[in-house]
């Protein structure tokens, strides 16, 4: 039994991560830890429940078994539904042949059927590596109001950092005319967000055709490619479609590199940054271990940090994020650092301006990361990054820039 | 963690209310908050899910709303099942009246336990917090003969600081040959944990003995009236427990939670004590936070300074402020420069800025829910 949505979303999950290094070696880049108790892909997912989307299909492809794990029924996130609900959505092998998904356009192609099911008037398409909070069902409401075809979520970025993103060209209408991938010279500072809205039949119509284009120029040895930004967009634009631009105000990160991720986690001790993680009336979901409140000791020193349960403090932290079940021992010390679930940071070990992924242990005496301060040439400054289930032997340093991912 | 079900839990929600009137107002035992973020009912239902029962039925009293709502389906603790899972048994009464003891409440709700395939059940109450396997209990049980098990711990008792104790006196054999309700004494002696084990058809047969003599109390009538009868066997618990049986009994039994050994006796890796989930944030400090020797929920966010408290979810501690030896529940707002010492605050209380409140550690002042400040 399916009765029919007005949006269905998509959750593109399957990419790697690749500049998160260690961090994604086993994991996807949506079940990436971040924020104390969350992973990255809690925000897309709390997102859709707190804007009323109850059905979410979530693209994966690379290493998916923590990802499917933590998703589970989806219950976590109120996405466990009779009709509609969260499903994780793989490649899978047909009567003719099996591939991988070839791109963002050919991964939301693949699931065509699924999207059909519920006969969808829209279809909103997400990522599953930004840090907001969204209330998609306004974006569909100015996608309506605007009879628009497709809407873009853009953010205004400083001109510095435009040349980063794909930038949108817009009328005073807010209609798109031109879309430009990473512009050496950009000509507006409107950024896309990577979150769409489609209406699905033009969205359909131009996932079938990209599809067709795309194999046929690989069958005649051309340069072909099936992505959202590169293909559907471009072709949308080219046929005079109605695009528009809906401006999101509001706390926006990509965490797609270390250091963003790191300063995504750091942007929470910042009071001046508008991302509350404690508003009542839109939560942030998460699946959540069962643990004891955190117990801080008799020696601790805690300043301007986040902590979760089950961790136990008796040393010192200071700007810094503790996620469950750590442990920080007395005569640790932990500055401008996100250690993740599960790792001990032994007596006599400093932890400075550092990712320490989860499970690892640091032993006594080691030193993770150094301040800027401590760095003669500021170039060769960076956080420090010890990967998940790694072993920091006794008085064992890691540099800055620096990234393990085994056992030192 | 396999399923067992061979076995039915039965909990006794609301046994003891009157003895925390404070906290029972508008509630009953099984959900008064406990510990930083649990309930009472979370210890003995997470004791009975550890040790593969599959199927649990609580028995209401009245006042239990909250519990309702803090229990819903059952899925924190995975007993939202088809095959067993968790049951609500409110009180209904053959009689009209609403039941006295224990063995016309098990008589009421008999139905529900004819109803299930389990051979045996283990019952417990709300009032005694431990954390225990209940498998080793139910090898023994069978393994004795018993035609029932108490479950009790060897530890010190003081009449003068517990209002609602049963001491079990056991001969060579730990067959039971003494059974003594709040005796004034102090010492160590094996206490009752109001745990036991029993098959069905026994609990049935004393149950139903019971109703035709007009009896409701399962001490008096079964453990004092029929021990020489009846083969009552004693299995003992050594881990920490502790019973709320009055408010300083209360918040003596959060603090003691900040002793890490006995923390850990609570808590322990392989049986963890399930609760409802908040969805709140990590708990936050701010620049000017100092901490030190305390248990503290998500969903905190503390500018001052706090030490040798509990503080549950959602507790907001302004800049300034110095909390100490206190239990702060869920929802509490505390404002700038206050001074706050021994003191109870029960759900959603509100304390403005430059407010002094001082109880002592013997007789803890309590601040009832929603109260101003």
């Amino acid at each position: 039994m399916y009765t029919k949505k007005k949006t269905v979303a998509m959750l593109l999950a399957g990419g790697q991560g690749s500049r998160l290094y260690a961090l994604t070696k086993n994991v996807a880049k949506p079940a990436v830890p971040y924020g104390g108790k969350y992973r990255l892909i809690d925000f897309p997912l709390s997102n859709c429940t707190n804007s009323g989307i109850d059905t979410v299909g979530v693209l994966t492809q690379y290493q998916p078994l923590v990802l499917n794990e933590y998703i589970g029924s989806g219950q976590p996130w109120d996405l466990d539904k009779l009709n509609g609900g969260v499903h994780v959505l793989p490649p899978y092998e047909t009567q003719t042949g099996a591939s991988w998904y070839e791109g963002t356009a050919n991964a939301i192609y693949q699931n065509i059927r699924f999207i059909e099911r519920y006969d969808p008037e829209y279809v909103v398409v997400l990522g599953g590596d930004h840090i907001y909070k969204m209330d998609y069902s306004k974006m569909v409401d100015f996608h309506i109001e605007n009879n628009a075809d497709c809407t873009i979520s853009v953010i205004d970025v400083p001109k510095a950092e435009a040349s980063r993103f794909g930038i949108m060209i817009c009328d005073d209408q807010n209609q798109v005319i031109d879309f430009v991938e990473k512009p050496a010279e950009p000509k507006s500072t409107l950024a896309s967000m990577g979150i769409y809205v489609f209406s699905w039949d033009k969205l359909k119509k131009y996932l079938i055709e990209n599809e067709e284009d795309a194999n046929a120029k690989r069958d005649r040895g051309e340069k072909w490619s099936k992505d959202f930004g590169k293909d559907i967009i471009t072709s949308m634009l080219r046929d005079k479609q109605r695009l528009f631009a809906y401006e999101f105000e509001g706390y926006w990160k990509d965490v797609g590199t270390l250091d963003s991720l790191w300063e995504a986690n750091m942007d929470l001790l910042s009071p001046s940054v508008p991302l509350d993680l404690y508003d009542p009336s839109w939560k942030i979901y998460s699946r959540n271990d069962y643990m004891p409140p955190q117990y801080i000791g008799d020696n601790a020193c805690i300043e301007n940090s986040m902590i979760s349960e089950g961790s136990k403090v008796n040393g010192t932290v200071d700007f810094s994020i503790l996620f469950s079940g750590v442990t920080i021992e007395e005569g640790a010390t932990v500055n401008y650092s996100i250690v993740m679930p599960g790792t001990v940071i032994k007596s006599g070990a400093v932890v400075e301006y550092a990712i320490v992924g989860s499970d690892c242990m640091i032993e006594s005496g080691a030193h993770i990361g150094k301040s800027p301060e401590q760095v003669e040439n500021r170039d060769d400054w960076g956080i420090a990054v010890v990967g998940h289930n790694v072993t920091v032997s006794e008085n064992k340093s890691v540099d800055p820039k620096q990234i393990i991912g085994e056992n030192i | 963690m396999s399923v067992n079900y061979n076995v039915l839990g039965l909990i006794f929600a609301s046994m003891h209310d009157s003895y925390v009137s404070e906290l029972t107002k508008q509630r009953t035992m099984g959900s008064i908050p406990f510990g930083g973020r649990y309930r009472l009912i979370d210890f003995p239902l997470s004791n009975m899910v550890n040790s593969s029962v599959a199927e649990v039925g609580v028995i209401t009293k009245s006042n239990y709303g909250s519990l309702l709502d803090h229990l819903g389906s059952g899925r924190e603790w995975d007993l939202a099942r088809k095959k067993g899972g968790l049951h609500l048994l409110p009180p209904y009464s053959q009689t009209g009246g609403i039941y006295k003891g224990r063995l016309d409440a098990l008589s009421n709700i008999w139905s529900f336990v004819e109803h299930s395939s389990a051979k045996y059940v283990i019952l417990a109450n709300c009032d005694v917090v431990t954390t225990i396997d209940f498998n080793p209990v139910l090898k023994q049980h069978k393994a004795t003969e018993a035609d029932i098990t108490l479950i009790y711990s060897r530890s010190f008792y003081d009449s003068e600081k517990s209002s609602c104790s049963t001491i079990l006196e056991f001969d060579s054999d730990e067959r039971l040959n003494g059974v003594l309700v709040d005796p004034q004494f102090s010492g160590e002696c094996a206490q009752w944990l109001e745990m036991m084990i029993v098959s069905k058809d026994f609990l049935k047969k004393i149950v139903f003995d019971a109703s035709s003599r007009n009896q409701y109390s399962f001490t008096r009538e079964i453990l004092q009236g029929k021990k020489d009868e009846y083969k009552i066997m004693g299995y003992e618990h050594n881990d920490i427990f502790m019973r709320i049986d009055s408010i300083q009994n209360y918040y003596q039994a959060n603090k003691i939670l900040l002793d890490s050994e006995k923390r850990d006796q609570l808590f322990k890796k392989n049986m963890p004590v399930f609760t409802k989930v908040g969805d709140n944030g990590p708990a936050k400090y701010g620049l000017e936070s100092k901490i030190k020797n305390s248990l503290i929920a998500d969903g905190c966010i503390i500018e001052g300074t706090v030490e040798n408290s509990i503080l549950f979810r959602g507790v907001k501690v302004g800049k300034g402020t110095v909390v100490k030896d206190s239990v702060i529940l869920q929802g509490t707002k505390i404002g700038n420069n206050c001074s706050i010492s021994s003191i109870i605050t029960d759900k959603n209380v509100e304390i403005s800025d430059e407010k002094v409140l001082t109880g002592s550690e013997t007789y803890p002042l309590y601040i009832g829910k929603n109260g101003r400040i």
